[in-house]
C-alpha cells in the first residue's frame, strides 16, 4: 500500500529526516512514536506531499509520489489526513465542513454530498451536530467531524498526526473510539501517536522514530514489552 | 471685525449640493467595486508563487501608494488623453483614477487578511485533494475577508475623502460644486463648511454600517443561529 525507499526531508541546512525505509500494507495500523524533534510528523506530512521530500521516493497504491506527471491532488484523495489541531473550516458547520471536498473536488451533487455527510457524522456519534459550527463543538466533537471530513473522500489510507495530543483528558476516548471502529473496518492507518493503550490494542506494528530514523520497528507487545535498542527503552522509560 | 454668516446661498443650494453628494457617494462605490476586484487579483498574484505574476503586482502595489493621488488622476485623465488623441469623460477617468489606486491599498489589506489566516487552514483543504485555487477560494478567502472587514472600512472611508481630488478634472461631485458656487458669489466660509459637514456625515454613516457589520461577522459569525 505504501512503501517509503531512502526518505530524506531537509530544512534549509536542518536535516529532519535522514533516509527513513519502510513498508506498510493494506489494512495495516502503524503506530508511530518518538522523542519531539524526531521526524514522526515531517514523516507523516511528506505521505501526502504537504512537505516536498528532498530525496528518496514514496509510492502509495503503485503511484509514485516523486513523479513530477502524478496529480498530487489525486494522491491527496487516496490519503485523508487528520491534524493535532483539528484545522476544521471556522466558517462553515459540521456538515459543510465535511461537503465541501466532496462538492468542489469530485463534483458530487450537493444533496448527495449532505447525504453522506449525515451518514459520517452519524458514523462518528454526532448525528444531531450537522448544524453546529465548530466553535460550538468541544475538541472531541470537532477531532471527530475532522475525521468525518477525511473519510467523505473515500481515502484509502489515513494519517492521523498527534490526534489526541491537543485534547483534555476525558475527550481523549471518543476520539480513540472512532479511531478503533476504523482500524476495525480495516481502513489503513498510520497514527503519530503516544496513547500506548490504542497502540497495543489496534496496533499492528510500532515504529520507533528518532533523529529523523526508524530506529526501531515490531509489533506492539514486541515494542513495548522487550524493545531491543537502548534509545527506544529510554524512551519507554520516560513515557509509560 | 466681525463676520456676519449668511446662510441664503447654502440654502438655495442645497439641492446642487445633495446631488453633488450623490455623485461623490457614486464615486465611492465604483471605486471600491474595482479596488476590491483589483486587490483580491492582486493580492492573489503576490502571493501565486509565479514570479513574473508576483512582480508585476508587486510593482503595481509601490507605483499606486508611492506616488501622490492627484499625481495618478493627472496622469490617468490627461495620459489617456494625449495618448490615444480624445478625451475621456473625467467621471470615467476620476471612476478608474481611484479604482485604481484603491486597489493597490486593497491588495495590501487582503494580502494581511490571507496571512492572518492559520496555515493549517490551506493545509487542511489541501489534504482533501482541494486545488490551491479551490483552498483559497472555499477556506482561505472567505475567512480572510471577515478578518479584512475593519481596515477595508477604513479605505473605504479613506476613498470617500479623496474623491474630492478629482474636482481638478473637473467632474462636478461635492467640492467642485462647492467651488464653483462660491466662484459665483465668495461665501467661502458658509460653502465649505456645509461641504465638510455633508463629508462627515458619509463618512460617519459608513464608519456607522461598517460597525455593524464587523460586530455581525463577530457574534453572528455565521449568518442567522440559534444560540
Amino acid at each position: 500500500m505504501i512503501t517509503v525507499t531512502d526518505l530524506y526531508k531537509n530544512f534549509g541546512r536542518l536535516a529532519v529526516l535522514r533516509g527513513v525505509s519502510c513498508h506498510i500494507k493494506e489494512g495495516e495500523v502503524v503506530v508511530v512514536i518518538g522523542p519531539s524533534g524526531s521526524g514522526k510528523s515531517t514523516f507523516l506530512r511528506c505521505l501526502n506531499h504537504l512537505e516536498t521530500i528532498t530525496s528518496g521516493e514514496i509510492v502509495i497504491d503503485g503511484i509514485r509520489l516523486t513523479d513530477r506527471e502524478t496529480d498530487i491532488n489525486k494522491i491527496r484523495r487516496e490519503v485523508g489526513m487528520v491534524f493535532q489541531r483539528f484545522n476544521l473550516f471556522p466558517h462553515k458547520t459540521a456538515l459543510g465542513n465535511i461537503t465541501l471536498a466532496p462538492v468542489t473536488v469530485k463534483g458530487m451533487p450537493l444533496s448527495e454530498a449532505e447525504k453522506l455527510g449525515r451518514r459520517l457524522l452519524a458514523k462518528v456519534g454526532l448525528a444531531e451536530k450537522a448544524d453546529a459550527y465548530p466553535d460550538q463543538l468541544s475538541g472531541g466533537q470537532q477531532q471527530r467531524v475532522a475525521i468525518a471530513r477525511a473519510l467523505a473522500m473515500e481515502p484509502r489510507v489515513m494519517l492521523f498526526d498527534e490526534p489526541t495530543s491537543a485534547l483534555d483528558p476525558e475527550m481523549v476516548g471518543e476520539v480513540l473510539a472512532v479511531m478503533k471502529d476504523l482500524a476495525r473496518e480495516g481502513m489503513t492507518m498510520v497514527v503519530v501517536s503516544h496513547e500506548m493503550g490504542f497502540a497495543r490494542e489496534v496496533g499492528d506494528r510500532v515504529f520507533f522514530m528518532d533523529e529523523g530514523c526508524i530506529v526501531e520497528e515490531g509489533t506492539p507487545a514486541e515494542i513495548f514489552g522487550n524493545p531491543r535498542h537502548e534509545r527506544t527503552k529510554a524512551f519507554l522509560s520516560k513515557i509509560l | 471685525m466681525s463676520y456676519t454668516f449668511q446662510w441664503y446661498l447654502v440654502q438655495n443650494n442645497m439641492p446642487k449640493l445633495l446631488a453633488a453628494a450623490l455623485v461623490t457617494l457614486e464615486l465611492t462605490a465604483l471605486a471600491i467595486a474595482i479596488g476590491v476586484v483589483l486587490g483580491l487579483l492582486v493580492s492573489l498574484a503576490r502571493m501565486s508563487g509565479v514570479k513574473p505574476l508576483a512582480w508585476v503586482a508587486s510593482a503595481y502595489v509601490d507605483f499606486f501608494r508611492g506616488t501622490p493621488l492627484l499625481v495618478q488622476i493627472f496622469l490617468i485623465h490627461y495620459g489617456v488623453s494625449s495618448f490615444f488623441g480624445y478625451t475621456p469623460v473625467p467621471f470615467i477617468s476620476a471612476v478608474a483614477a481611484l479604482g485604481i489606486n484603491s486597489g493597490a491599498y486593497v491588495a495590501e489589506i487582503f494580502r494581511g487578511g490571507i496571512q492572518a489566516v492559520d496555515r493549517g487552514q490551506m493545509e487542511a483543504a489541501r489534504s482533501l485533494g482541494m486545488s490551491w485555487g479551490q483552498s483559497m477560494r472555499h477556506v482561505v478567502i472567505p475567512q480572510a475577508f471577515r478578518i479584512s472587514v475593519p481596515a477595508l472600512g477604513n479605505e473605504v472611508i479613506a476613498l470617500l475623502k479623496d474623491t474630492s481630488l478629482v474636482a481638478v478634472i473637473s467632474v462636478v461631485e461635492l467640492m467642485n460644486q462647492g467651488r464653483l458656487i462660491v466662484g459665483r458669489t465668495p461665501r467661502y466660509l458658509e460653502v465649505y463648511l456645509t461641504i465638510a459637514i455633508l463629508y462627515f456625515v458619509m463618512t460617519k454613516s459608513i464608519a456607522f454600517l461598517v460597525g455593524r457589520l464587523e460586530r455581525r461577522l463577530k457574534t453572528g459569525d455565521h449568518g442567522n443561529r440559534p444560540l
